[in-house]
């Protein structure tokens, strides 16, 4: 399976998904015109990784903003790997923040809430 | 001629980071929050009033952009335009914006903003997952949240008011206010 790799630019993040290592990573911004439309290879990637993932995935997410029709998104990326732990796979989590950013603190803390999924929360 | 000395020394007396008047396009908010960027960069050192001035001001744009695409479908005034200014003083930063809105769609918009207003910090971070997690979003996204992400974001109240302008058509003026971040 091949990876996905992106560019980040002032208003998308930095995407890299690795099926070889099992690594996602997602950093930077997150203001798109059409958050659907940008966030829609990664959900099709994400489709075809879970049904042969690795035994572990590890998911570092790094967001400086995102706005409110990302959050959408972002949820269904972390909707479509609470599949595994459910299949016997592991998922490691973590989601940071900037010093002092409680707002980005919050927001990793409600999706970990939403999902009933442990995420590590932690400052960069 | 307009007196632009008078203009220039009254957005000098008022603080005025940014004002705008046209139509809202998805490069110009782009553009806009560059010019931001650039200037809090400049003039605001806590990071995390930055932030939060930054995060409030994508979410105006956002609901003015997508507002504007809503009612130039429907064509009753026929105009895309809105206004936008950002200034700052007492310690605060203060975000408004107004755009022409169908008198129809005034009560849902209200109710809602009225919703946001009587909840408590604590409850709107609860009305937020609710609504992150199960209602459908609009094709483009938004689906509610912004405003209770502007709420969240500054820790205030949305003020707003409703100008009647004719039959069909008011005109839909709302501030926020972002108090600086005490170090």
């Amino acid at each position: 399976m091949k990876s996905l790799s992106l560019s980040p630019t002032s208003h998308t993040p930095f995407v890299s998904f690795d099926a070889e290592t099992g690594s996602i990573e997602l950093k930077g911004r997150s203001t798109p015109e059409n958050s659907v439309e940008f966030y829609e290879p990664i959900m099709n990637w994400l489709d075809d990784y879970v049904k042969s993932p690795k035994e572990t995935t590890k998911v570092e997410v790094k967001f400086e903003y995102f706005n409110t029709s990302s959050s959408k998104c972002i949820l269904d990326i972390f909707k479509r790997l609470s599949v595994l732990p459910k299949n016997g796979k592991k998922v490691d989590i973590t989601w940071f923040y900037e010093e002092d950013d409680e707002d980005m603190q919050e927001a990793g803390e409600d999706y970990s809430d939403i999902l009933g999924l442990p995420f590590t929360v932690k400052q960069v | 001629m307009i007196d632009l000395l008078e203009q220039y020394e009254k957005m000098h007396d008022n603080n005025i980071m940014l004002s705008f008047k046209g139509e809202v396009t998805f490069d110009l908010v782009n553009s806009i929050l560059k010019i931001i960027e650039e200037r809090l960069n400049r003039t605001e050192e806590d990071l995390k009033t930055k932030k939060k001035v930054y995060n409030v001001l994508v979410e105006c744009l956002q609901n003015l952009c997508h507002h504007i695409e809503e009612s130039a479908s429907e064509e009753t005034f026929g105009t895309k335009t809105a206004i936008l200014m950002v200034y700052m003083n007492d310690n605060t930063y203060h975000v408004l914006t107004g755009n022409y809105i169908q008198n129809k769609n005034i009560d849902h918009l209200r109710n809602w903003l009225d919703q946001i207003n009587s909840v408590s910090k604590d409850e709107l971070r609860e009305l937020y997952k609710k609504i992150l997690n199960n209602e459908q979003f609009s094709e483009k996204g938004g689906g509610g949240l912004g405003f209770i992400d502007i709420a969240r974001k500054s820790g205030q109240k949305l003020n707003y008011n409703f100008k009647s302008v004719n039959d069909n058509v008011s005109f839909f003026s709302f501030q926020i206010n972002i108090p600086k971040h005490e170090l």
